[in-house]
């Protein structure tokens, strides 16, 4: 499988402050990869650096196989959809549907018909009076309507309804099988979009903490749960990611799979163990204090065949 | 659906093979695509395809080139043999373990079970 996003080494700096940092990060062909973090995590930088819009500080970017900036033949193969993506002054949405061909060479008409009366998307209005979840239903209407081989969903059912997000996960989906592609989708809405993704990435302040295929998500965690001593006890020797304790009682969000012997362990000291949740690795990774040193974070990277 | 802890193939596996031991899904008949489960369950279609060749490799499921997935002849009773096996697993070990903690002997087990069954009949 070879793979249509490689970024190296890469850093991005404003000033004095780094977006990203140190960032290595391959995203196989055909993959739906989950692109997780906090807000100001790093995950917009990446996208804006995969799609040519900004330039890493350092560090090396391939799209297909080339440096994405200012290269037509990459750009041309790129669909992004900010999550504030601005348009001029006065469009609506005609005007919108009208030029989006222009940018992308697989635009599909009857796809862009079918969101558009499902998102019921005002027609008569300017693109700048709609609501935000209005908003993001163009967005998703661009960024599904243009197959582009690589499509870049930042945020895109930012103050959508539930029935909108229904759709754009049956429209994503039934798409994407009829004309596979590579879509990265960043959303805070965790639960809700993982069973979407074969691949998972997480962000926190600018570097990659995970990165793995779905079906490896519940060995990269799991809590415990029981009486202080017997938590403390099984939780000795792994990295704790979060805990958290009331009078007596402990839970801890550890890293790593839970082994049979800990798991045997458990169950003598009367403790409670389970894969934490990708919502929760995720909660667990955003919440680390400034000042800790970084953990030897097993990261899997790029595909497996 | 899909909220437990064991991988979402797996859960969708299980779910299919619900579907043919209740009778759902027929012996011989179609089953849906694993892109209709995908969209229909809304995950990703690999991660349909992959539970769908579970069923696969057990031999309850089988691939009619260019048609479609099939339910292998058998496929009713292969599965509902192997859910028993874990219904002694997964029912029978913890019962019979509470069972000694509440100091249950075996004769009032066989007792309470024949008594809620008349309940529920």
């Amino acid at each position: 499988m070879t793979n249509v996003i490689e970024i190296g080494s890469l850093t991005r700096s404003f000033g004095r402050t780094k977006a990203l940092d140190d960032v290595t990060l391959a995203v196989p062909e055909g993959s739906i990869c989950g692109l997780l973090g906090r807000n100001g995590a790093g995950k917009t930088t990446i996208m804006s650096i995969v799609s040519g819009q900004d330039r890493p500080t350092s560090g090396r970017v391939e799209v297909f196989g080339q440096s994405p900036f200012e290269n037509e033949s990459v750009l041309s193969r790129i669909s992004f959809v900010r999550d504030n993506q601005r348009y001029p002054d006065n469009y609506r949405l005609h005007h919108v549907l009208r030029i989006a061909p222009d940018f992308a060479p697989n635009w599909n008409e009857e796809v862009a018909a079918e969101l558009v009366e499902g998102f019921r998307i005002p027609e008569k209005t300017d693109i700048k009076k709609l609501s935000r979840g209005q908003l993001s239903s163009v967005g998703i209407v661009l960024g599904l309507a243009s197959r582009a081989p690589l499509t870049l969903l930042d945020e895109p059912y930012l103050g959508l309804d539930v029935t909108g997000r229904a759709l754009f996960h049956s429209m994503l989906l039934r798409d994407y099988a009829a004309h596979p592609r590579t879509i990265v989708l960043s959303t805070h809405l965790i639960e809700e979009s993982e069973a979407l993704f074969d691949r998972v990435v997480i962000v926190d302040r600018g570097r990659i903490r995970v990165d793995c295929e779905r079906d490896e998500v519940s060995e990269l965690a799991f809590t415990i749960t029981g009486s202080t001593d017997a938590v403390e006890r099984l939780s000795a020797g792994h990295p704790v990611l979060k805990s958290h304790s009331v009078a007596g009682l402990k839970s801890v969000t550890v890293q790593g799979a839970i082994a049979d012997d800990i798991r045997a362990e458990a169950r003598s000291l009367g403790a409670q163990m389970a894969p934490a949740s990708l919502q929760e690795i995720v909660a667990a990774f955003g919440e680390e204090p400034p000042e800790s040193p970084a953990l030897d974070i097993k990261v899997k990277k790029g595909a497996r065949a | 659906m899909f909220t437990d802890d064991s991988p979402i193939f797996q859960q969708l596996a299980a779910k299919i093979a619900d579907d043919i031991v209740a009778g759902v899904h027929a012996e011989e008949s179609a089953i849906p695509s694993a892109t209709d489960f995908a969209v229909f369950f809304s995950m990703n279609p690999a991660t349909a395809s992959k539970g769908v060749n579970v069923l696969v490799e057990l031999g309850a499921l089988y691939k009619k080139r260019g048609i479609g997935m099939f339910v292998a002849t058998g496929a009713r009773e292969l599965l509902r043999s192997r859910r028993r096996e874990e219904f002694r697993q997964q029912y029978l070990k913890p019962l019979l373990a509470e069972a000694r903690v509440l100091e249950v002997g075996t004769t009032e087990l066989h007792h309470m079970i024949d008594e809620e069954e008349q309940e529920t009949t």
